[in-house]
Parts: C-alpha cells; structure tokens; sequence
C-alpha cells in the first residue's frame, strides 16, 4: 500500500514546484533590491522599503485581488503579457508561484539585506586596490560573503511560499492538479463534511515538510557561515 | 617622483599636502595619530577624493581635480597594505594571493614572492586560522603580486603585538632591500621607521613639517618640538667594527673615526649601519672624566643651545667632528655649567643604553 494517495502526492509534488519557483525566480531580484537597500541612500528609498515589506502586513486577500485586477488575463499587465508574449498567470501554477513570490518577497529581502550589510566593505575596498572593477567585487566578494544570508532568505521565503493560502485562492481559485496546493487542498477537505481524517493527514504531511525544510536550512546556513569563513 | 599636492577637510583639520617624494627606497609618512596620515594615504590609493589638488605618479596622472582626472584605485595599480591585513575569509591563502595577480608569466614570481615572505607553509590555509603577523605576511604578499608601480602601507604593523612585531619586522626589511619598488610607509613608530625608511614625511594637524632624507629630518629642530624628551634622538652613520674578545659588546666605527661600543649585535663586520642615540642617554662633562662606568666618552663642542620656555629640559645639539648629536640635559645643569655655544666638552653614553633596537642598516 503506498504511503500517500495520488491526490496527496499531486497536492504535495504542486506545493514544491509552486515554493520551488517562486523562490528560484524572485531570488535574483530579491538579491539586487537586497543590495541596492544595503548600499546606497537615495530619494524615495523608504518608500521602496515600504512597498516591498507592504505584503508582509497587508492582508492576504488583498495581495490576492491587487495579483487578479493587474496581472489576471483581464488585468492591465497580465493582458499586455498574453497578448505579447501569450504568458497567463490566470487560473494557473504560474499564478500561484506568482502569489507566492509577492507574500515570500519581503521575507528574502530582508535577510540578504542584512547580509549585505553585515559584509565588511573594507574587504571590498581591499578588492579594488587589487584591480578588481565593481562587478568583480561583487561577484567575488560581496555576494560570496552574504551566502549565509541568502540560503536563509531563501528558506524562510520556501517556508512561506508553502504556507501560501489566502492570495493564492483569491488570484488563481482552488483548482485540482493546477493550484490546488497543501494548503488548498487541506482546506478543501475542510469544508467537505466526513474529510477530517484527510485533512489530518495533509497536516501531518504539512508539518512535515515544514520541519524539514528549517532543518535543512540549518545544516545549509551552518555551512555557508562556515564556507564564507573559511572554515571548512 | 610622485608628486602630491591635494588639500581635504577632515572634520576640524584641514589636510593640506604638497611634497614630491622620490620613487625609490621607503618613504616614512611619520605623525601622531589624527595627524591625517591615513587620509593621505586613502588618497593615494584612491579610497578617498581629495576636495581639491593633484597626484602624479612618475608620468602618470592619478588625480588632478582641474583636469577632472580621478582613477579608481583598480586603475590606479598601486598595491595596498591596511592595518588591519583585510584578507578575504572565504579564500584560501593562495586564493588571496592570486586573486589581483596579473598576467600568466608570473608563477616565478608567485614563488619568489612566497619565499620571500615565508608563505610555503600556509598556502592551503584559511585566513581565520592565521596569527596576526602571518596575515599581515599574506596581505603584504597579496599585494606585491599585482605588479604595484608603488606600494601604500598604512601602519601595517600597528595592530600586532611586540611579538608579532618583531617577527614581522624582519620580512619587511628584506622586502624593502630586495624589491626595487617605491614604499610609501605610514607609521606613528619611529623604532619601524629608523629601521626601514630611506626618507620621512612628517605631518602635524593635516600640514606636511618637513620632508626629506632620513637623516636630516631625524636631525632637523621642526621634528624636535613635538617629540617627547624620551622619543628624541640623533642618528649617527657608523660601520660595525669588532666585538669585544671578552664582553658581550661591539665596537661601532663612527665616520668620524671615534669608536661607540655598543651591546653585542650579529650584524657582520663592516656593515654600514645607522645608530639612534636617546638624547636621554647623552649626558656632557667639561672635563674628561675619569674612573667612570660609562664606556662612550667622545669629544664634542656645543653648537646650538635650545631651551623652550615651558620646559625643564634643555636640549643641546653638539658636533661630533661633522656629525650632530642631541642631548637633553636639565635647565640647573645648563646654569651649573654655563655652557655656550663654542664650548669643548665631553659627550658620554651609556653603552648599556645601545641594543639591537638602535641599529638599522644603513
């Protein structure tokens, strides 16, 4: 008998792929704001701080409803990227890890902002006298140095993209096999009357991944502390 | 000749520089801390802008605010050694070595300079493992592989222990013999500048004092003022002689001809050597002493007398057949004595008082 039914399988193999890339492709964005907050002052940088940390503290369902009015087919950006490049975010995966990306954003930022500025920027100083360019420096220096701060930015934004509920359902609906995740699925089971005992097991399943994704990111944090000092 | 002339506000202090230093040897930039030494230095190497000014290095233009010319100091190629070594932790030693290493030809050079800064042993290693002095050997290694026109060291040895000084100290004295390199060496120490610099610079409260041969700015009066009577001294040129068959003690031979017995050092004979002489360990007599411990007589004439209003020390320069000595003696001495200008008198100094630390090749 196998562990877990399809349905859990497709739900739990959806919230990874979902987590998966929503990390994956806000991280270099996360990492440039990251830096450009770290490093430089200029006009309007606390508002930019703000918008970015607004979906840490706006409700759910309104990040979920902001996603559908712009970026839905309908939307004013999702339908200019149908029309050009036929890409719709709209009752699919896509939108959730797109959802996911915005409520995790703010997460990613600020720990690889704190890395950045815990890096020594004489050490980057100490580059350039030894005729590296800027983008050099930043490549073999800064970057390498904020390792810790990025695996644990890209943790707790997993962490957080798997949890991903309320603006998922608003912007993408609750669709089996498309954006019908963990959480999604669990809720389902919920509202079903005589469910209980799956959505149980969808919650053990949940806890599950959740621990382990911390304990990975501790055994991964320890080791790019360690990596950027050099002591392993 | 690298040519400095910038001004730069530094807070309350304004930096205002205008000196032309020889692009060979080690050129001392000597002061008290705050004085702007570093400030200058971060200049040279670009990591900070002067408000106004120029620098040129040989035939090169590093900064020159009318011409608008600012390199960055990766164009700047001159090689920069901090105080705090700032090596980079997630690279091993050889990492760091070759991370501005320019070019394919020099993996002789690669192992010329690990040789000579001692590195074999630590290639392998992570900076966090390595003792201050190691690092700074590393740093100062780092450096020297980017084929520096001119290297910045900015008090490299200031954040060690004496120990860590002492091992370092060596190495940078070979250095400086070995390479035919410009130094620009910043230092508050004058023990690390009697024993490495060929010139000084010395700064006060963002203005260059005086600027010079070694020598001569050692025996200078600018330098004298701000010096504390236990920091000044004379420099005497001299050739290592002969060690004494029964004491542990060394004659010197001043170009002079007059001999100073010294505490035994190793330096071969016949080594030109500069000895520093604590113008508190000079004390006159009018008469040739007799039955005395002291094994330095030497006879001198009084050249110059100065007594500063608020001190209870007078400060004698003698003449040592051409050479000049200091001597701080009492304001009730001068009185007892009458001493004027002119006077034959006869210098004594402790042998005891001359170690190791007062000698520096020369």
């Amino acid at each position: 008998m196998a562990l877990l039914t399809e349905y859990e399988v497709a739900a739990l193999l959806l919230s990874l792929k979902v987590s998966l890339t929503a990390v994956c492709c806000s991280l270099p964005a996360g990492i440039f704001i990251a830096w450009v907050l770290a490093r430089f002052d200029f006009p309007g940088k606390s508002l930019l701080d703000g918008v970015i940390h607004l979906p840490l503290v706006l409700p759910p369902v309104v990040v979920g409803y902001l996603l559908l009015i712009s970026m839905g087919r309908a939307g004013w950006i999702g339908h200019w990227l149908y029309e050009t490049f036929g890409i719709s975010f709209a009752f699919s995966w896509r939108g959730a890890a797109l959802a996911a990306a915005v409520v995790s954003f703010p997460l990613m930022v600020r720990a690889i902002r704190q890395a950045f500025e815990a890096v020594d920027t004489r050490l980057e100083e100490a580059a350039q006298t030894l005729g590296a360019g800027k983008l050099r420096v930043f490549f073999t220096i800064s970057l390498p140095l904020t390792a810790p701060g990025i695996v644990s930015g890209m943790v707790l934004a997993f962490a957080r993209s798997l949890g991903e509920f309320g603006s998922t359902i608003t912007f993408v609906s609750n669709i089996p096999g498309e954006t019908r995740t963990i959480p999604l699925a669990m809720y389902s089971f919920i509202e079903t009357p005589g469910a209980e005992a799956q959505a149980g097991r969808l919650c053990v399943i949940a806890i599950i991944i959740s621990l382990l994704s911390l304990v990975a990111s501790q055994w991964l944090g320890k080791r790019a502390q360690q990596r950027a000092h050099g002591q392993c | 000749m690298l040519s400095i002339k910038v001004k730069r506000q530094l807070g309350e202090t304004l930096l205002d520089v205008d000196v032309a230093l020889p692009l060979q040897g080690v050129s001392a930039v000597f002061g008290r801390s705050g004085a702007g030494k570093t400030s200058l230095v971060n200049i040279l190497g670009g990591l900070a802008v002067p408000d106004s000014g120029e620098i040129r290095l040989g035939e090169r233009w590093l900064y020159h605010s009318d011409k608008h010319i600012n390199l960055p100091p990766e164009k700047r190629n001159a090689g920069f050694v901090f105080q705090d070594a700032r090596l980079f932790p997630h690279y091993r030693v050889r990492g760091n070595l070759n991370y501005g290493r320019k070019g394919s030809k020099s993996a002789k050079q690669f192992d010329s300079v690990v040789q000579l800064l001692g590195l074999e042993q630590l290639l392998e290693r992570y900076p966090a493992s390595l003792s201050g002095g190691e690092k700074q050997r590393v740093a100062i290694g780092r450096a020297l592989l980017t084929n520096p026109e001119i290297l910045l060291m900015d008090e490299p040895l200031a954040s060690l222990d004496l120990p860590r000084k002492r091992e370092l100290l060596p190495y940078l004295q070979r250095l400086t013999r070995e390479l035919n390199l410009p130094i620009v060496y910043v230092s508050h120490s004058l023990d690390e500048i009697l024993q490495l610099a060929d010139q000084m610079l010395v700064i006060d409260q963002g203005k260059a004092v005086i600027c010079g041969p070694l020598e001569r700015v050692w025996d200078s009066s600018e330098l004298r003022p701000w010096l504390s009577p236990q920091e000044q001294s004379s420099l005497l040129l001299a050739t290592v002689a002969e060690t004494h068959p029964d004491y542990a003690m060394t004659r010197l031979q001043l170009a002079n001809g007059a001999s100073l017995w010294v505490n035994r050092t190793l330096r071969e004979q016949g080594e030109r050597i500069r000895v520093r002489i604590h113008s508190n360990q000079v004390s006159v007599c009018t008469e040739k002493p007799v039955g005395s411990s002291i094994r330095n007589v030497l006879p001198v004439t009084v050249e110059q007398i100065n007594t500063s209003d608020d001190s209870n020390y007078v400060q004698l320069r003698l003449q040592l057949s051409g050479m000049p000595l200091w001597a701080n003696i009492t304001r009730w001495s001068l009185d007892e004595l009458a001493l004027k200008p002119g006077c034959a008198m006869y210098a004594q100094i402790k042998g005891v008082s001359l170690t190791e630390a007062d000698l520096a090749h020369s």
